[in-house]
């Protein structure tokens, strides 16, 4: 194990991947000289070339079918969009042409890529450049929809999502790059689909994912001092699902609160509660608690934006309204 | 073209007051006292100033994530757009957009924009109510050369030909988008060459030259307002900072930084003044000093102002 950042670890599995098979190319905006504007491929021109690290033209449209018409043909590309916000104006080619060609051919092709996007607010980056749009994603079947929380899941989610057969949308976290944390060095797996208990505890159960799993954590470690013992599950992959992580643990706790940082409306959240309810009411002593951002755009103003953003305090007046 | 010297002097105080906003904005986001991103227009500050001295507050421009320049020069007041960097009440947006949103219906400003070429078709929407009033105002879309390679950009210039709209498509080719290079990312070496598939004329200038800049797009805004159609106007220009505050520009080659530095938009035309005896020395300083107290004020207008209310996050998110 090695201390690394969580960008420096989404960036070493891509590197890896790169390495065991030469059918994986990058592609995206300054992913060359410039190494992508957080550094996500810094140095990989330099060691791939440039034909296997393809700066693009500001053609989102062109840069995700590129992507889908290469996969179909059997090359695996990785796709960077730099901001999760942007992925809006190629929605065409994410949602009916990638999720769709393989279903509506027959099953004849495969289209294995992947989207390597950042989300997230915090920085006074203003409504068009905060958003956490998971569930744009998580409603289309035929996409996998991914995120991490730590650069050990960042490293072995990465490497999974290149392997993968299928259209992947990695959805890493602004402010999550620069944490850095222990990450198994060489090839790191993690199978999609697998959720992950950051926290045993036997009271209640927070599901969570992405940046809101520290937040999460946090907010567990002052409950704890309450004496109330959280569990807090990091779904890590929205899509495929792993329900009986969650479902395991409310059979023992009782209790559910989900934790997202985007708004609560239509987020995978309500998802997740639906399952909760059709599969799990039995196990409720209590009505589940979502706590997520409300139905605004995300503000510009940081005092505003603070309003906006789930945090610890939140997540713990919603689990001590559990108790009320 | 005739053009008189109180509009020469005008070009050059809008200029000015540009530049100076943009270095008094550096420093302050350098202090940390702004937050969020900042992509500063210094070096093109030509393009803003002459192509809105052709405009009213009755014509409408669309704007970038650079939209500093084109928010003063098409009237903006520097107190309200220093205020809205603030993210304060007081701002343009109530603090809510920052730096890459500011708007001004009523001095003609749709706003500047954090999504690369999402203006240009919204500015043909907006010549298309124009028309439809049948006032005879005008939109104008600001874009880099990059974002000429959006989809957006072929898709408005084709519907605001085929329509006949009042707009003017100007495109700034500071020869970057981030650090990509404009040979790397189009082949083609001059914009405006797009025009031709699209049935319009399309015109290169000296970006950097104010005289150049206002009597083409006059030429363009003035066809527009006949009914004569869209126009595709590039400006060749240099962005003398990185694409941010804050980006380290390895990608830039010195000696075109260099080249281009030397051909200071602001420099150039203070020595064409100076030549034609259009001014005196202490005239340009004066301006210059009266520009920076309106900066000064505008800082501590924007710093004084009032925070809004956390509360506020949830107005305006709907038309009552
Ligand atoms: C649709 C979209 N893609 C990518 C970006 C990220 N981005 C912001 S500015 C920029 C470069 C724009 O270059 P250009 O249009 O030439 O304008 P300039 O920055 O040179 O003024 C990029 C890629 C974005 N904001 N929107």
């Amino acid at each position: 194990m090695k201390k690394i950042t969580y960008l420096q670890a989404m960036r070493e599995a891509v590197r890896l991947e790169m390495i065991r098979d030469t059918n994986v190319f990058i592609a995206g905006q300054d992913v060359g000289v410039m190494g992508s504007s957080f550094g996500q491929t810094a140095k990989l021109l330099q060691e791939f070339g440039p034909q296997r690290v393809v700066d693009t033209p500001i053609s989102e449209t062109a840069t995700v079918s590129l992507a889908v018409g290469a996969a179909a043909l059997g090359l695996r590309p990785l796709i960077t969009m730099e901001f999760m916000d942007f992925m809006a104006v190629c929605m065409d080619e994410i949602i009916n042409q990638a999720a769709k060609m393989r279903y509506m051919l027959g099953g004849k092709t495969k289209i294995p890529m992947v989207i390597e996007t950042l989300c997230g607010g915090g920085s006074s980056a203003g409504a068009q450049h905060s958003q956490c749009l998971e569930a744009l994603f998580t409603h289309i079947p035929g996409l996998k929809t991914i995120t991490a929380s730590t650069p050990a899941d960042a490293k072995g989610l990465m490497a999974s999502a290149i392997r993968d057969d299928n259209p992947v949308i990695f959805i890493g976290h602004r402010g999550l790059l620069a944490n850095s944390g222990e990450v198994p060095e060489g090839e790191y797996i993690i199978p999609l689909g697998k959720a992950d208990i950051k926290r045993s505890g036997s009271d209640v159960t927070i599901v969570t994912w992405s940046a809101m799993v520290q937040k999460s954590l946090a907010a567990a470690e002052l409950l704890a001092k309450e004496g109330i013992g959280v569990e807090v599950i990091d779904l890590r992959s929205l899509i495929p699902l792993d329900k009986e992580c969650f479902l395991n643990s409310m059979g023992k706790t009782g209790r559910l609160v989900i934790v997202h940082e985007a708004v609560g409306t239509g987020g995978f959240g309500a998802e997740i509660a639906a399952i909760a309810c059709d599969e799990g009411f039995d196990l409720l002593d209590a009505p589940i608690k979502r706590v997520t951002a409300p139905f605004t755009p995300v503000p510009f103003n940081s005092n505003m934006e603070k309003e906006y953003l789930v945090n610890e305090d939140k997540i713990f007046q919603a689990v001590k309204s559990l108790y009320e | 073209m005739k053009i008189g010297k109180d509009k020469m002097l005008n070009l050059y105080e809008i200029m000015v007051k540009i530049r100076q906003f943009e270095e008094k904005a550096k420093e302050l986001f350098l202090s940390g006292e702004l937050g969020g991103f900042l992509h500063l227009y210094n070096g093109q500050e030509a393009i803003a100033a002459g192509v809105c001295a052709n405009l009213t507050d009755k014509d409408y421009i669309t704007s970038t994530h650079r939209g500093h320049g084109h928010v003063i020069a098409k009237g903006g007041k520097v107190d309200r757009m220093m205020a809205e960097l603030y993210g304060k009440a007081t701002g343009y947006n109530k603090g809510r957009g920052g730096s890459m949103h500011i708007a001004d219906l009523d001095t003609g400003i749709l706003g500047a924009n954090g999504i690369v070429g999402a203006g240009m078709p919204i500015a043909v929407g907006a010549a298309f109510a124009l028309k439809y009033k049948g006032s005879n105002n005008v939109a104008i879309a600001f874009f880099g050369d990059a974002a000429s390679n959006r989809g957006t950009f072929h898709e408005a210039i084709n519907m605001a030909s085929v329509k006949n709209l009042p707009v003017v498509f100007i495109c700034e080719n500071n020869g970057f988008g981030i650090s990509t290079p404009q040979s790397a990312h189009q082949i083609i070496k001059d914009v405006s060459v797009r025009a031709g598939s699209y049935g319009i004329p399309g015109i290169t200038v000296d970006g950097n030259d104010v005289l150049a800049v206002y009597e083409n797009a006059a030429l363009a805004v003035s066809r527009a307002r006949k009914g004569e159609g869209p126009t595709l106007l590039e400006c060749k220009t240099w962005r003398q900072y990185g694409h941010f505050i804050g980006d380290p520009e390895k990608y830039k080659d010195p000696e075109d930084q260099k080249k281009w530095l030397e051909r200071d938009p602001i420099q150039k035309y203070e020595e064409k003044l100076l030549t034609l005896k259009l001014v005196t020395m202490d005239e340009l300083v004066a301006i210059k000093e009266n520009v920076k107290r309106s900066i000064e004020e505008a800082v501590s207008f924007g710093k004084n102002s009032p925070q809004p209310s956390p509360k506020e996050i949830y107005t305006d998110i709907y038309a009552k």
